[in-house]
């Protein structure tokens, strides 16, 4: 008997330390410098608050952590899109000013490995600005260091929040170097095809509420020929 | 003792590899596609909305919004700007994604968008004509797509099919969009 309660006590252990051990690998996803950090095109960045609650409305299945807004949503239950969220939201400019609308929609991605540090998503944002034209993006996103740095650390915790400052490019793909592929649907953008990336600024994060404070910036790398708007531009 | 509470560590730490390897932490849901050969080439899909019943949101400045209680952005830059998001069906009825039409006024030429995301899939981008044609339907083109969509071009005609069956508890009608594939020449390697 005393056996059978070492080899679980074992067991255990060992799952244990292997959950810390893939947690806590600093080897797994280690986030690299944004190739749009040191690009010389113009680019466009828009930020947007990443809580739902802000949102113009947000839907999920209904049973996550983050709840739908406003309540009356429609929640997207069926098992086709049980793992998707969408969200329509206000995008600002540099000035904060309301520089437009974006939607985006994401859904967990079955190459999800957490052996090798990838909690992946397969998102789009469909985002038009007035007077400029319309974007599709299209991005896979990491939320490993996410997941990692914030909701671990959250859960620990005694009151099962997470207060702090995290900065992270949530954007790994499609393009090779780490970015979204930006088509260009109308407008000034018509035709273009841009390069990407999505960031996320967290400050506080609740167990039950999931983020309740934290903001997120699309970075948009314009073709060089692309006169960019002196509210939204960064170079 | 000792020996076994080792091993039984060396245990778990495979186990728990292996059960991490094994099983797939994400499955998405695929139902299967139903899909057609069309004329003169390419491949057609049939997705509809039921409509209100698939409406996730609607807000605009000329329009009654919904879900009771979304606020929609009380912003001069929006005037003209109207968004909805639905779910998506193909066609034995069942739900297979998420689409988005959004609608604004450019100057003086109208912009009407599709987005369309099929999870185990991929997504679409669709440029509609705002105008429409004869038959009150609109054609849009294929502006690009995502992973398994994604080197597709073609189209999509988006119709409105009011319900005439008269049951009392019938939709107000539905969005049939019919979208046509076609592959794009790929560049030949040099």
């Amino acid at each position: 008997m005393k056996y059978l309660v070492a080899l679980i006590a074992g067991l255990l252990v060992g799952a244990t330390v292997f959950g810390l051990g893939i947690i806590y690998n600093p080897f797994l996803s280690k986030q690299g410098l944004s190739p749009l950090a040191v690009t010389d095109a113009p680019t466009i960045t828009l930020a947007f608050s990443a809580v739902a609650t802000e949102s113009i409305a947000y839907s999920n299945d209904g049973e996550s952590n983050v709840a739908p807004h406003p309540d009356k949503v429609l929640q997207l239950w069926e098992q086709t899109v049980r793992q998707t969220s969408a969200m329509a939201t206000v995008l600002r400019d540099g000035r904060n000013q309301t520089a437009g609308i974006g939607i985006k929609i994401s859904s967990a991605a079955d190459e999800t490995d957490f052996l090798s540090g990838r909690a992946l998503f397969n998102s789009i944002w469909y985002v038009y600005l007035p007077g400029r034209g319309a974007l599709f993006i299209e991005e896979t996103e990491n939320y490993w260091e996410y997941l990692r740095d914030i909701v671990v650390p959250g859960y620990r915790s005694s009151g099962n929040i997470w207060a702090g400052s995290w900065l992270g490019n949530t954007t790994v793909g499609p393009g090779a170097l780490g970015t979204a592929k930006v088509t260009g649907g109308s407008g000034e953008f018509t035709g273009a095809e841009m390069l990407g990336v999505e960031s996320l600024s967290v400050r506080a994060w609740k167990a039950d509420k999931g983020v309740v404070a934290a903001e997120g910036r699309l970075i948009i790398e314009l073709p060089a020929d692309t006169l960019a708007d002196a509210s939204t531009e960064d170079r | 003792m000792i020996k076994t509470f080792i091993f039984g560590i060396l245990l778990g730490i495979a186990a728990a590899a292996g059960a991490l390897y094994a099983v797939p932490a994400v499955d998405q849901y695929r139902e299967a596609s139903i899909i057609t050969v069309a004329q003169n080439g390419g491949n057609s899909e049939i997705f509809h909305i039921n409509v209100p019943i698939d409406r996730v949101m609607a807000g605009g400045p000329d329009q009654a919004v919904m879900p009771l209680g979304l606020e929609w952005p009380d912003d001069e830059i929006l005037g003209s700007v109207s968004t909805e998001i639905f779910k998506v069906r193909n066609a034995r009825d069942s739900v297979i994604g998420i689409a988005a039409r959004t609608a604004a006024r450019e100057g003086e030429s109208p912009i009407l968008d599709w987005i369309i995301h099929l999870p185990a899939r991929g997504s679409i981008y669709v440029n509609m004509n705002p105008v429409a044609e004869v038959g009150g339907h609109r054609i849009g083109e294929i502006r690009t797509g995502s992973r398994e969509l994604s080197g597709l071009s073609g189209f999509v005609t988006e119709r409105w099919v009011a319900d005439t069956s008269g049951e009392a508890d019938a939709h107000a009608g539905r969005i049939e969009l019919s979208a046509k594939y076609i592959a794009r020449q790929q560049e030949p390697r040099e």
